[in-house]
């Protein structure tokens, strides 16, 4: 039982992004990553979300035994994947409290239905948690929202679909230090045994909030160091050079 | 009883209203139109001398003009007149309450869902099955208030003196060739008057099934709001689908005295092979409103423009229109919007997604003339394609003059974005309900505007005409 990333080789038609990568997050654990600009941070979130602009050509990514890469976006959200996304999309038109609720419903077997009650006691009580305005039910999805309300709705959705595997996409870009302790709550207060984060950072304050159990460094589209959470202030410190200097030592 | 057996056995699933009934009419006019139809129908309803001569002028014109085929589809000489059967009932007067109503009819209708809205929520129900209305029931309220809610021929033949006064005057039978056909053969559809200060509280329907191969409907409505009055009225139709053609030629005309408001509600589902041909038309008086909710599922080929006449100062002319169009269907539709007096206002808002090989055309008509003052027109129009080959079309024809009015126009072309989809889906929806949703977004401002159990109605036919859409 774990979301098992094995020498996972993938990027665009015309270049390679991901060379390698391999990972295992056990339930339990939190994970972050951290890495220069282009190393493939994103691309790692969206290749494991199955988005269709990227194309892998060697490598698994199983969840609990299951290789997603052989499911559609929507089979792999439903085994247990959730993405926050970096930069979440608007649907306009649609309310919160709907994509929600349909997004809970598409989990369940066919014909049954949300209880409605339930559902909004719930969701107003991971709202509250979450200081976010009940107006928002009734908004629809990200549209005139601001970053970290974006970041905040997105912390929602994780709390309402109890994923088994977690990929934070930079939920901390664009935070002030009040929205970031509020989105770290949300996120520290999913922590589970039967649950596993990915955390994928630029900077290592979302790390003071969330304290990860492993750090490691994406470079040049693999895994090219791991450590506990000293890396992350030792990274913060020093940069990324000193790891690319060992890397070329190595090769 | 056998026919209730039978029909068990034929009936297909409930959502997309597919299933018939076999025939059963005692007044058949027999296939294609001619005198002679006329006659049949005039003989059957007693009709009164005036409208005998009404139908015969409007045969004639109707088989002197040609068919439209320079600006609208080459599809319409699809239609072959000959072939359709234009009167058909089984010669029952309209029911008091539905213990009365025939077991086949009262089945399609109990499938429609009518009797417990009934109940529940509306005034009265006109329900026309075949070209008779087949249950009329008024309840005690809207007929205490003076209102007169009857089929067009109880109309024509119990208040005269209201329905000549305004038959034909919204709508001149010349108008278009449907307009005329529809004048020479029509039957059923409601008559309404509403007296002075009147505000009916609950809105009137009428459903209407098409259920013979081969048959055309024509309806005729008129709705008289007198002033200062205020009424709502819904029509929404469902047909079972055939191999054949089916012609429906509707009239509809509402006249809004001074100070009146009249809103028309439709959500309409014909089957993929009826052609669907409405001419609908409203005048608003000084400091009225005629107001149009249109939605528009299903059929080969609609053609329906409603429209105001903004004929007192200050009156208002409104135009909210859903269409969608999926493979095989072409929606084209719009609105007329004419003003005729100073310091009228008038407001198109049209939504339209193609699906499929679907095409939704968009035809708006604005005129203000030179000689009026402080006249204000906005028209929205939104178009969204699902898939590579759905198809849009936009004709504008906005023709404005003079200085001091104010115009709007805004029109927008756009696909549901492979990045939202992508976001639907992470959260576990798959590709048809993350594009269900997204066009019930699209649609959402507009579908408010519906009476709620017709936005629930809508956004159900929606989400059936979408399936199979993507994957």
């Amino acid at each position: 039982m774990s979301l098992a990333i094995k020498n996972l080789h993938a990027g665009l038609p015309d270049r390679e992004i991901l060379k390698g990568l391999s990972l295992e997050i056990n339930p339990g654990e939190v994970h972050a990553i951290m890495g220069p600009n282009g190393s493939g941070k994103s691309t790692l979130s969206k290749v494991m979300a199955g988005h269709e602009d990227y194309a892998v050509t060697a490598g698994t990514v199983e969840l609990d035994g299951v290789n997603l890469l052989d499911l559609s976006v929507d089979a792999r959200a439903r085994a247990g994947l959730f993405l926050a996304f970096q930069y979440p999309h608007e649907i306009p038109g649609v309310s919160n409290a709907n994509f929600l609720r349909a997004a809970k419903k598409s989990r369940l077997p066919e014909g049954e239905e949300i209880d409605a009650i339930k559902f909004y006691k719930e969701m107003y009580a991971r709202m509250d948690a979450l200081e976010m305005d009940r107006s928002f039910t009734s908004r629809s999805v990200n549209e005139g929202f601001s970053g970290g309300e974006k970041k905040r709705n997105e912390i929602l959705q994780l709390m309402m679909l109890e994923p088994k595997y977690a990929v934070l996409d930079e939920t901390d870009s664009g935070l002030d230090i009040d929205a970031l302790k509020i989105v770290a709550r949300g996120v520290n207060a999913m922590r589970s045994p039967d649950r596993g984060f990915l955390l994928i950072t630029h900077y290592q304050r979302l790390l003071n909030y969330i304290q990860p159990d492993f750090v490691h460094v994406l470079m040049d589209g693999k895994i090219v160091h791991s450590g506990g959470r000293e890396l992350a202030l030792e990274l913060e410190a020093k940069g990324y050079d000193w790891l690319k200097e060992e890397e070329l030592a190595a090769a | 009883m056998v026919i209730e057996n039978t029909d068990i056995s034929s009936i297909a699933a409930d959502t997309t209203g597919n299933f018939t009934f076999p025939e059963r009419n005692k007044y058949d006019s027999g296939f294609g139109i001619t005198e002679q139809t006329v006659d049949y129908i005039c003989d059957v309803k007693g009709d009164p001398d005036w409208i005998r001569e009404f139908r015969k002028k409007a045969l004639k014109i109707f088989q002197d003009k040609p068919m439209p085929t320079h600006w609208a589809t080459k599809d319409l000489e699809n239609i072959k007149f000959d072939e359709f059967r234009y009167y058909l009932s089984d010669g029952q007067k309209p029911k008091r309450s539905w213990d009365d109503v025939p077991e086949d009819v009262k089945k399609t209708f109990d499938r429609l869902g009518i009797p417990e809205q009934e109940r529940k929520f509306l005034a009265g129900v006109e329900a026309q099955y075949d070209s008779e209305a087949a249950y009329s029931n008024i309840k005690a309220a809207v007929s205490e208030q003076g209102v007169i809610f009857v089929n067009s021929t109880e109309g024509l033949h119990k208040h005269p003196e209201i329905f000549r006064k305004w038959f034909g005057k919204v709508i001149p039978t010349g108008d278009n060739k449907f307009s005329a056909l529809n004048s020479a053969v029509f039957s059923g559809g409601s008559f309404i008057y509403v007296p002075p200060g009147v505000k009916v509280k609950h809105p009137l329907q009428a459903y209407f099934r098409i259920n013979s191969e081969q048959f055309g409907q024509f309806e005729r409505t008129l709705i008289i709001a007198d002033e200062g009055s205020e009424i709502m009225y819904m029509e929404g139709c469902t047909a079972p689908k055939f191999e054949t053609a089916t012609l429906h030629s509707a009239v509809v005309e509402l006249v809004a005295m001074k100070g009146a408001k009249i809103q028309y509600v439709t959500v309409q589902n014909w089957s993929s092979n009826v052609f669907n041909l409405v001419t609908k038309r409203g005048i608003a008086h000084e400091d009225a409103v005629v107001k149009w909710i249109d939605c528009n599922i299903g059929s080969r080929l609609t053609m329906k423009y409603p429209g105001v006449v903004m004929k007192g100062k200050r009156a208002r002319g409104e135009v909210i229109s859903i269409a969608l169009a999926n493979s095989g269907q072409h929606q084209d539709t719009g609105a007329k919007m004419v003003h005729a007096a100073d310091d009228t206002t008038s407001n198109v808002i049209s939504k339209s997604i193609s699906v499929g090989e679907g095409r939704a055309t968009y035809r708006g008509l604005v005129h203000i003339p030179k000689h009026l003052k402080g006249c204000k027109n906005n028209t929205e129009c939104d178009a969204l394609l699902i898939n590579p080959n759905s198809r849009t079309d936009t004709y504008p024809a906005i023709s404005v003059r003079g200085n001091q009015h104010a115009t709007q126009h805004e029109a927008s072309v756009s696909q549901v974005s492979a990045d939202q989809i992508f976001y639907l889906m992470q959260r576990g929806l798959s590709e048809g309900e993350a594009m269900s949703l997204s066009v019930n977004g699209f649609i959402n401002d507009l579908a408010k505007e519906f009476p709620m159990e017709y936005s629930v109605e809508l956004k159900r036919l929606i989400d059936l005409e979408m399936e199979g859409s993507v994957g």
